[in-house]
């Protein structure tokens, strides 16, 4: 027997992300590293720990190596307690067949039998591909509170943008009357973040009914949220304020990580009360030579900085030699940046080698078609041959041979 | 691979004096070095990396650090269901710990219950990368007794107790001179040694039983011609910690990229260290920082030169630090002039302060003080 938890988390982190091109060809999106150290899974799980949450279930289907290796054991999270912590849950061979998680729903569906060892009050349903710090314990008090059978987090985005969210429509004491998914003509700028709290014995019945229901795609927000609300089961948004950001898009997940370099930002990596914790490299301290100049950046460690770096953020073990130039731009852990090269709004992955003075992206006010101007993505363990031009907007997958 | 036929011990506790501020509060291997580690992580994971199962650390007092540094051995991969990390405090007396030998006499049960054929042991004053897996190769194709670790090289300045060895063509040990009076280049022993374990357990009764309790005098200089005694030289990074400038210029010396390659980047032997686990360094737009080495969680908003900061190191807006090793959760404020200082952890500098030093003998400021 499991002793009871209040609150299983269950994290959804099986998408491919596949907006993300080169970035997840080979690794999950909740995995594709994030901030000069962290990955995008560190915020979820972070939060779950900080907000005293000891049981969660992390789900897994698309490219799940490096995820299950990151998250491992869970002792970085201090989620790796002895009849409690964080299980990787991917999908299995059953008795009936064998089934890939058709949908979020589904996902859930198929480990009802996960969370009902710990026979909990509550379930969270969260997703691991979004920025924020979130106390879901204050969630959880406030659906307690309207004695609710599902919460969802909103947050107030701009009326522009809120036709590219699900809308929830609400009354005046909070409880939510109808869903709008992605409206033309938004009637409020509650946006759903993705997050979810529900009764457990409430959802559970709901997955069941779902499970069996022809033509369902097994989704939350696409069947089991609207079929609720159907019944007329007490469904509240709870207002979330704060720094939030879905990193779904090569765009956005470069303004995430912009953010951390802004002093306007609320999203502070340094607030030891909420802190990201994140598995850390074996290296030695970054060492920045007499060469260098480094404005506005983020350095993690192991990196050996001679060129000069702006707004940028540059993860572990990161050579940037004498003469090269990184400029608005995120580099993954074990680049090399050769002599002379200029890297500029450009997002490179793991590994890769960018030849002596080559270039890579370019800035906006560079470019006279604003329409040719976008963020430069170079994938993992590539070399860019020396001399040679990676345009902006461009996404490389392959290696790009030496230039005369 | 790892194997179980070596067994480690470390002294984290001997040569304290010698840079007696810094020890004030804390065991010579909790002495924090090289922008993110402690003293003892580096004969640590020179055993871990040495495929070391069991490693025994001795620490005689002041050792709350310590210990805290090295919690259940999990950084090292020591917390294991089989051997693993041994912190062997004094039973119930100090004075138990009084000098090496009564040291090993008063972890006799250790020494006994271990089932390892060979003990490496090290103490905490060398900063180097060594594999004992080469000493050991040469230990057993020499079928020695026991194999002393040297470095040929000027003696170093106030290195307490120096033992000076010569050798003959074979490596054999053909005399010991201790505390000799020398200038120029010889072999001195660096405080690390691999010997039979039963062999160490037999020469401690010795000792004790006659009551010679000088370890150099009494178990190498006055048995040598007793047994197979050979020399290892090492000839890699290898700086001994002897004096507070010592400790300043051994950290100093990691601006040099050849010195760090040696100590940090030798593929599959890392330095592990405690992990905090702080966010990546974080430089303002008003930033200069040259020639440093920089730790994690680091913010700097000033300017920075031929320095070492550990993790968590603020350097407020207008402040300039030269040539300064500053210990973890300094704070320095706005327009402060810091040149030749060792800050120690936890201290707060406030705005517009000046603090100087010489390179022959740099300031040192206290844990937790407040300038």
């Amino acid at each position: 027997m499991y002793p009871k938890q209040e609150v299983v988390a269950m994290l959804l982190a099986g998408g491919q992300g596949s907006r993300l091109g080169v970035l997840t060809q080979k690794l999950a999106k909740p995995a594709v590293p994030f901030g000069g150290k962290y990955r995008i899974i560190d915020f979820p799980l972070s939060n779950c720990v900080n907000s005293g949450i000891e049981a969660v279930g992390v789900l897994t289907q698309y490219q799940p190596l490096v995820l299950n290796e990151y998250v491992g054991s869970g002792q970085p999270w201090d989620l790796d307690g002895m009849n409690s912590g964080v299980s990787v849950l991917s999908p299995y061979q059953q008795i009936k067949g064998t089934d890939w998680y058709t949908g979020t729903a589904n996902a859930i569906y198929q480990n009802i039998s996960y969370i009902d060892r710990y026979n909990p009050d509550y379930v969270v349903i969260l997703s691991g591909d979004h920025i924020y710090k979130m106390d879901y314990s204050k969630m959880i008090a406030f659906h307690k509170e309207n004695n609710a059978d599902c919460t969802i987090a909103v947050i107030d985005v701009p009326l522009a943008e809120a036709s590219r969210f699900g809308i929830m429509n609400t009354n005046p004491d909070g409880s939510i009357y109808e869903f709008e998914e992605k409206p033309k003509h938004p009637k409020s700028t509650n946006a759903s973040m993705g997050i979810y709290v529900f009764s457990w014995d409430r959802l559970r019945k709901y997955l069941i009914e779902d499970e069996s229901e022809e033509g369902s795609e097994h989704d939350f927000g696409k069947n089991v949220l609207p079929r609720m609300l159907e019944d007329g089961q007490r469904m509240f948004a709870y207002q979330f304020e704060g720094y939030w950001k879905d990193v779904g898009t090569i765009d956005s997940l470069w303004e995430a990580n912009m953010d951390l370099l802004d002093p306007n930002v609320p999203l502070d990596l340094m607030d030891e009360s909420w802190k990201i914790y994140s598995r850390n490299p074996v290296v030695p301290p970054q060492y920045v030579a007499d060469t260098a100049k480094i404005q506005n950046s983020l350095i993690g460690d192991g990196c050996d900085i001679a060129g000069e770096l702006e707004f940028s953020i540059l993860f572990s073990n990161v050579v940037v030699k004498p003469g090269a130039v990184v400029e608005s731009s995120i580099i993954m852990p074990g680049c090399v940046i050769e002599e002379g090269a200029v890297v500029r709004f450009a997002i490179v992955s793991e590994n890769t080698v960018i030849g002596k003075n080559a270039v890579v992206g370019a800035r906006p006010e560079d470019i006279e078609n604003k329409d040719e101007w976008g963020i430069a993505v170079v994938g993992d363990n590539l070399r860019i041959g020396a001399g040679a031009k990676v345009a902006p907007k461009a996404m490389i997958a392959e290696d790009i041979e030496e230039v005369e | 691979m790892r194997g179980n036929r070596i067994l480690g011990i470390i002294f984290s506790n001997l040569h304290e004096k010698l840079i007696s501020e810094i020890t004030e509060r804390r065991t010579m291997g909790a002495v924090p070095f090289g922008g993110r580690y402690r003293l003892i992580d580096f004969p640590l994971s020179n055993m871990v990396n040495s495929g070391i199962n069991k490693v025994g650390v001795l620490t005689k007092s002041n050792y709350q650090s310590l210990v805290d540094h090295l919690g259940t051995g999990k950084a090292w991969d020591l917390s294991r269901q089989r051997d693993g990390l041994f912190v062997l405090p004094p039973f119930m007396d100090p004075s138990d710990y009084a000098n090496r030998v009564s040291t090993f006499h008063s972890i006799m049960p250790f020494l006994t219950n271990s089932s390892e054929e060979y003990v490496v042991i090290s103490d905490c004053d060398v900063v180097c990368n060594i594999d004992y897996q080469k000493v050991f190769a040469k230990h057993v194709e020499n079928n020695a007794d026991i194999t002393l670790i040297y470095k040929r090289d000027v003696l170093p300045a106030r290195l307490h107790d120096p033992m000076v060895l010569s050798f003959d063509a074979k490596g054999k040990v053909t005399d010991v001179l201790v505390n000799p009076s020398i200038s120029g280049t010889c072999s001195y022993y660096m405080n690390m040694m691999m010997i039979k374990r039963e062999l160490l357990i037999e020469l401690v009764n010795k000792c004790v039983s006659k009551n010679t309790m000088n370890f150099k005098r009494d178990m190498i200089q006055a048995e040598y011609n007793n047994l197979n005694i050979y020399g290892y030289e090492f000839k890699g990074f290898a700086p001994v910690i002897t004096s507070p400038a010592e400790y300043f210029n051994a950290n100093m010396s990691l601006m040099d990229s050849e010195v760090r390659a040696d100590l940090f980047s030798r593929g599959d032997r890392p330095i592990y260290t405690k992990v905090r686990d702080d966010m990546p360094a974080k430089y303002g737009l008003d930033s200069k920082v040259k020639n440093s080495l920089i730790g994690s969680g680091c913010v700097i908003d000033g300017e920075v030169e031929n320095c070492v900061l550990f993790k968590g190191v603020h350097i407020g807006k207008g402040t300039k630090v030269s040539n300064c090793v500053i210990m973890q959760d300094t704070k320095i404020g706005e327009n402060s002039n810091l040149n030749y200082v060792i800050v120690d952890k936890d201290v707060t500098v406030r705005d517009g302060k000046t603090l100087a030093g010489e390179a022959s003998y740099p300031v040192y400021v206290s844990k937790l003080s407040i300038v």
